[in-house]
C-alpha cells in the first residue's frame, strides 16, 4: 500500500517562494533557454525555485554520470520487458519507448490551475455527452449548430437515448496541454476515448525513483502510485446498481497493439482479468467470459477497444476485435463500458472549439484552461483568414488525433499549402486551423550535455460521477527528442519524462523508497 | 481464470522447459566429446534423434556434427522447436498473460529469453559448456522464482501440469534415444567408454548424484528403472506423472466440476499403470514400444487438458 507520509513544515522552503535574496542562485552551466519558455530554468539560466535541488544534482555530476544513468534507466526499462517489436525486422529487435532522465517540475501553484482548469473542463464534457445524447438542450439553444454534431465522425447514433450508470460517460481521460512562450497553459485536445500512456507514468516514476533518490525525496514529489486503486474503485462505482460485487475486467485488441504493455499493466496492478474479444460471448444480453470453469458473467468493461470495433453487430461488420451483441447487453443495462461509447464526438476538433461554451452553457462559468483559438473552416470569414494565412497557421483534419495529417505552415512547402488550401475548399468541414504555438521546453539529456526540447502534458482524469472528477497529480510529459522540433508522438521521434508535482503542505509526498507500483 | 490465458499459462511452462532440456542435452554431449574426442559412439546424431526431427535437419543441414547440431537445436530461429525459438514462444505467451503471472517471472523470462537471443550468433562459432551452465542457471532461476513469488492457484497449476508433462516426455525421449543408440553395441558394455555414456545420460537429467548415492555402480536395469520409475528423483517419468496428475487433480478441484473430467481420468491411470511395472516388464516388453506408448499417452493427457478446460465453451 501506499506509504506517504504528511509534507513537514520546513518543507516550505522548497515551494515557490517570492525570490527573496537570500536565496544563493543556482545556475545551469553552459544550458540557454533560447529565448523559449523552459519548465525548469529562467531565461537568464537559474533555476526556478521548485527545481533548484535537482538542478544542483546535475551542476555536481561528473563528467560522462548523465549518460550513465540514462543508460542505466533504458536497461532497466528493457529487463522490465516495457518494449515494442519493431516492425519489418524478424529478428525480433525490440526497442524501449525513449525516456529522459530530467523530470518536469510543475509548482504547486501552477498545478493547482490545471487541476481546477481541468475539473471543470471534464465536468461540461461529461454534461454535454449527456446532453447531446439526449436532450439535446445546447443544439436546441443555438449554441452549437445540429449539423456540426451530426456530422462528427465520433457522433454515434446508437447511443441516442441513453443513460450510463451515474450519468457518466468519459470515465478516463487523457488531456493534452501544451504551455506557450509566456507559461500560459493551453488545451491541445481532450482525448476523451481511450487515452493510453499512463503506465508510463506509473513506470517512469518507479525508475526515476531508483536512480534520482536524493533529488527526487528532496523536491517534495506527489506521489502518483494511487491511480490504479483509484482506476479500479471508480470502475467498481460505475457498475450497473444491481450488481453487489461487479466483476470488472479489461479488454484488450491483443497483444499486437502498440499500448498493449499498458494494458496488461493496469490490469495486473487492479488484480482483473485482461480480456479480449474472443475471450467474451453476449447470451440473452448478458456479457459472460470463458473461464476454465466454464461462463462467468462481467460487469464492468474498461474497453480499450475503440468504438468502431466494439460490436461487429452495431458497428464495423469485419471486427474481430469486438464482441457481438455487446452493445445489445450495454442498452439493456447489463454491463457497464468505461467510456461510454460515443463519446469521441466530443474530440471532434470542431466540437472542441465550441467546449468553452459549453463550460458557460453547462456549468455557468468562465473556462479556466483555455482552448489554443481555432479557426472552422467551416464558417467564411474563418476560411478566409486560414487560406490567406496558411504559412502562419498549424491546419488538422477535424477527425483525426495523433498529430496525423497536418499541415505545419510555417515549416510547409508551397506546394503543400496550396494542396491543403484545395483540400479546405472541398471540404471544409474537416478542417480546423491554429496558430503556431512555441511550445515551451526542458533541460533534456543529449550525449551526457543538457539541451531544451518541446514538451506538452497528458494529465489522467478520472469521473466516477459528474461532480466527482479526479486528476492524477502528474501525467505524462512528452518530448519531442529532435532539436527544434515540435513532434511529441513516440512514433516520430518523441519520448517521455517523468512529471514532478510539487506538494503544498498538507499534502501527501512520494518517498523514494516507497513501492511504486 | 480465463480459458485463454490457462492454455497460454500451459504452453508457456511447457515451452521453457524445452528449452531447458535442450540446453541439458547439448550441454553434455559436449561435456562428453571434450573428455573423449575419439570415442567411437558418434554422440551427436541421437540428439537430433531425441527430437523427432530428423528429417527436417537432414534436409536443411545434412551432416550431424556438433556445429549443426548446435545451430539447429539451440539458435535455428525457423526451426519451431529450437531453444532459442521455445524461449520467443514462451515469452510471447507469458506476454499475452503478463497480468496473470508475477512480474518477476515475466521478467526472468524475459532476461533468460534475451541472453539466449544475443548470446547465438557468438556460440555458433565457438560453443562452450559455460553458455549452458548459464542457460541452466537461467532455468534454476525461473523454476524458482515461479514457484516462490506466484500463489498455486490455478494459473501455477497449469503451469506445473504444463512443465511436468513436457519433462516426462523428455525424459523419454533422451532415454529412448540413448538406450537404442548404446546398447546395441554389445562389444562396449562394461567398458570405460559405455561407462561414461551411461554416466552422461544421467547427467543430463541432472540424475548422475542421486544414482550414485543410491546404487554406486552403472548398471542398465537400474538406470533405466531409476529414469522411469524413481519415486522421488524430480526428473523421473514416474515422479513428472505424479506431479502432473496432483496439478491436474488441483486444477479439477478448483474449478467446482461435477463430474470426473477426462485429463484428470487419463493421467489417473496412466499414473497408475506406472505404478504397477517393473524395469523387467518394460525391457521384456522392448523399451522402444514402451517409449512410444507412453509418448503416446501424454499426447493424449495434453489433448484432454485441452478439450476440458482451453476449449470449453458454451455454458456449464
Amino acid at each position: 500500500m501506499q506509504q506517504s507520509q504528511k509534507s513537514a513544515a520546513d518543507s516550505s522552503s522548497f515551494s515557490p517562494s517570492d525570490g527573496s535574496s537570500e536565496r544563493t542562485k543556482i545556475v545551469l552551466p553552459g544550458y540557454s533557454t533560447d529565448a523559449f519558455y523552459d519548465e525548469l530554468v529562467e531565461a537568464n539560466g537559474v533555476a526556478r525555485p521548485d527545481a533548484e535541488q535537482l538542478i544542483r544534482l546535475f551542476q555536481e555530476m561528473p563528467d560522462g554520470e548523465l549518460s550513465r544513468r540514462q543508460q542505466a534507466i533504458e536497461r532497466l526499462l528493457y529487463h522490465m520487458g516495457i518494449t515494442f517489436t519493431v516492425y519489418n525486422d524478424k529478428t525480433g529487435t525490440e526497442k524501449i519507448f525513449p525516456f529522459d532522465v530530467v523530470p518536469r517540475i510543475i509548482s504547486s501553484m501552477l498545478w493547482k490551475h490545471i487541476e481546477a482548469g481541468l475539473r471543470q473542463r471534464i465536468s461540461a464534457l461529461n454534461f454535454f455527452l449527456c446532453d447531446v445524447y439526449n436532450e439535446q438542450n445546447i443544439v436546441k439553444e443555438g449554441i452549437i449548430p445540429e449539423d456540426l454534431i451530426k456530422s462528427a465522425p465520433g457522433y454515434l447514433e446508437a447511443c441516442q437515448g441513453l443513460k450510463p450508470f451515474n450519468d457518466v460517460w468519459c470515465h478516463i481521460t487523457g488531456t493534452d496541454l501544451v504551455r506557450d512562450n509566456s507559461g500560459a497553459v493551453y488545451v491541445l485536445e481532450d482525448n476523451l476515448r481511450c487515452p493510453s500512456g499512463v503506465s508510463y507514468v506509473l513506470q517512469n516514476r518507479h525508475v526515476m525513483k531508483r536512480n534520482f533518490p536524493q533529488a527526487f525525496s528532496a523536491s517534495n514529489v506527489r506521489p502518483v502510485n494511487n491511480y490504479c486503486s483509484r482506476l479500479f474503485q471508480m470502475l467498481r462505482d460505475v457498475a450497473p446498481p444491481q450488481v453487489s460485487d461487479p466483476t470488472v475486467v479489461i479488454l484488450t485488441p491483443g497483444i499486437y497493439n502498440s499500448a498493449y504493455y499498458e494494458h496488461s499493466f493496469l490490469a495486473q496492478q487492479m488484480g482483473i482479468e485482461l480480456v479480449e474479444g474472443r475471450d467474451l460471448v453476449v447470451d440473452r444480453d448478458i456479457v459472460y467470459m470463458r473461464t476454465v470453469a466454464g461462463l462467468k458473467r462481467v460487469d464492468v468493461i474498461y474497453r480499450r477497444v475503440d468504438d468502431d470495433f466494439l460490436d461487429p453487430k452495431t458497428f464495423r461488420k469485419d471486427s474481430v476485435l469486438g464482441v457481438a451483441g455487446l452493445m445489445d447487453a450495454y442498452r439493456a443495462g447489463n454491463v457497464a463500458l468505461a467510456n461510454a461509447p460515443g463519446t469521441g464526438v466530443a474530440d471532434d476538433k470542431v466540437i472542441y472549439s465550441f467546449v468553452p461554451e459549453m463550460i458557460r452553457y453547462y456549468l455557468g462559468q468562465e473556462p479556466i484552461l483555455p482552448n489554443v483559438p481555432t479557426y472552422l473552416c467551416q464558417r467564411a470569414d474563418d476560411r478566409k483568414y486560414v487560406l490567406e494565412h496558411l504559412d502562419e497557421l498549424v491546419v488538422k483534419p477535424a477527425g483525426e488525433s495523433g498529430g496525423y495529417g497536418l499541415l505545419i505552415g510555417p515549416h510547409s512547402s508551397k506546394e503543400e499549402r496550396s494542396e491543403f488550401a484545395a483540400k479546405i475548399k472541398k471540404n471544409p468541414r474537416n478542417w480546423i486551423a491554429q496558430p503556431t504555438l512555441q511550445l515551451s521546453r526542458v533541460p533534456t539529456a543529449i550525449d551526457d550535455k543538457l539541451e531544451g526540447r518541446h514538451v506538452d502534458l497528458r494529465p489522467y482524469i478520472l469521473c466516477s460521477h459528474p461532480n466527482d472528477v479526479w486528476v492524477l497529480p502528474g501525467g505524462l510529459t512528452r518530448v519531442a527528442l529532435k532539436k527544434g522540433s515540435l513532434v511529441v508522438n513516440s512514433s516520430q521521434g518523441g519520448g517521455s519524462k517523468d512529471t514532478w508535482v510539487v506538494a503544498e503542505s498538507g499534502q501527501d509526498v512520494a518517498t523514494a523508497s516507497s513501492p511504486s507500483t | 481464470m480465463l480459458s485463454r490465458v490457462a492454455e497460454s499459462i500451459y504452453w508457456m511452462g511447457r515451452q521453457v522447459e524445452r528449452a531447458e532440456n535442450l540446453a541439458r542435452f547439448l550441454e553434455v554431449t559436449l561435456q562428453m566429446t571434450l573428455e573423449h574426442p575419439d570415442t567411437l559412439v558418434d554422440p551427436w546424431t541421437p540428439l537430433v534423434e531425441v527430437t523427432g526431427d530428423q528429417k527436417e535437419f537432414a534436409a536443411r543441414y545434412g551432416r550431424a556434427d556438433p556445429q549443426n547440431v548446435v545451430q539447429f537445436l539451440g539458435f535455428d530461429r525457423d526451426y519451431s522447436s529450437s531453444m532459442v525459438c521455445c524461449l520467443r514462444a514462451a515469452r510471447e505467451n507469458a506476454r499475452g498473460v503478463r497480468e496473470s503471472i508475477s512480474t518477476e517471472a515475466f521478467e526472468q523470462l524475459n532476461d533468460f529469453y534475451h541472453f539466449v537471443r544475443d548470446a547465438g550468433p557468438s556460440q555458433l562459432s565457438q560453443p562452450t559448456g559455460e553458455f549452458f551452465v548459464e542457460i541452466r542457471n537461467h532455468a534454476l532461476m525461473w523454476t524458482g522464482v515461479l514457484d516462490s513469488t506466484m500463489s498455486h492457484d490455478l494459473g501455477w497449476q497449469f503451469l506445473n501440469a504444463g512443465r511436468l508433462i513436457e519433462r516426462a516426455d523428455k525424459t523419454s525421449r533422451i532415454l529412448d534415444a540413448k538406450y537404442f543408440n548404446l546398447l546395441p553395441r554389445i562389444e562396449d558394455v562394461g567398458t570405460a567408454v559405455d561407462d561414461l555414456q551411461w554416466s552422461n545420460l544421467l547427467l543430463a537429467i541432472s540424475g548422475f548424484e542421486a544414482y550414485r548415492r543410491e546404487h554406486h555402480l552403472m548398471d542398465i536395469e537400474k538406470i533405466v528403472s531409476f529414469f522411469i520409475f524413481h519415486k522421488t528423483f524430480t526428473r523421473s517419468i514416474y515422479a513428472c506423472v505424479a506431479g502432473a496428475d496432483w496439478s491436474v487433480r488441483e486444477i479439477h478441484k478448483q474449478c467446482d466440476a461435477e463430474f470426473p473430467s477426462a485429463s484428470s481420468n487419463q493421467i489417473a491411470s496412466l499414473r497408475h499403470r506406472l505404478q504397477s511395472m517393473d524395469v523387467k516388464e518394460v525391457l521384456s516388453g522392448g523399451m522402444h514400444r514402451f517409449i512410444d506408448d507412453l509418448q503416446t499417452q501424454l499426447n493424449e493427457i495434453g489433448q484432454a487438458i485441452a478439450n476440458d478446460y482451453f476449449n470449453a465453451i458454451g455454458s456449464k
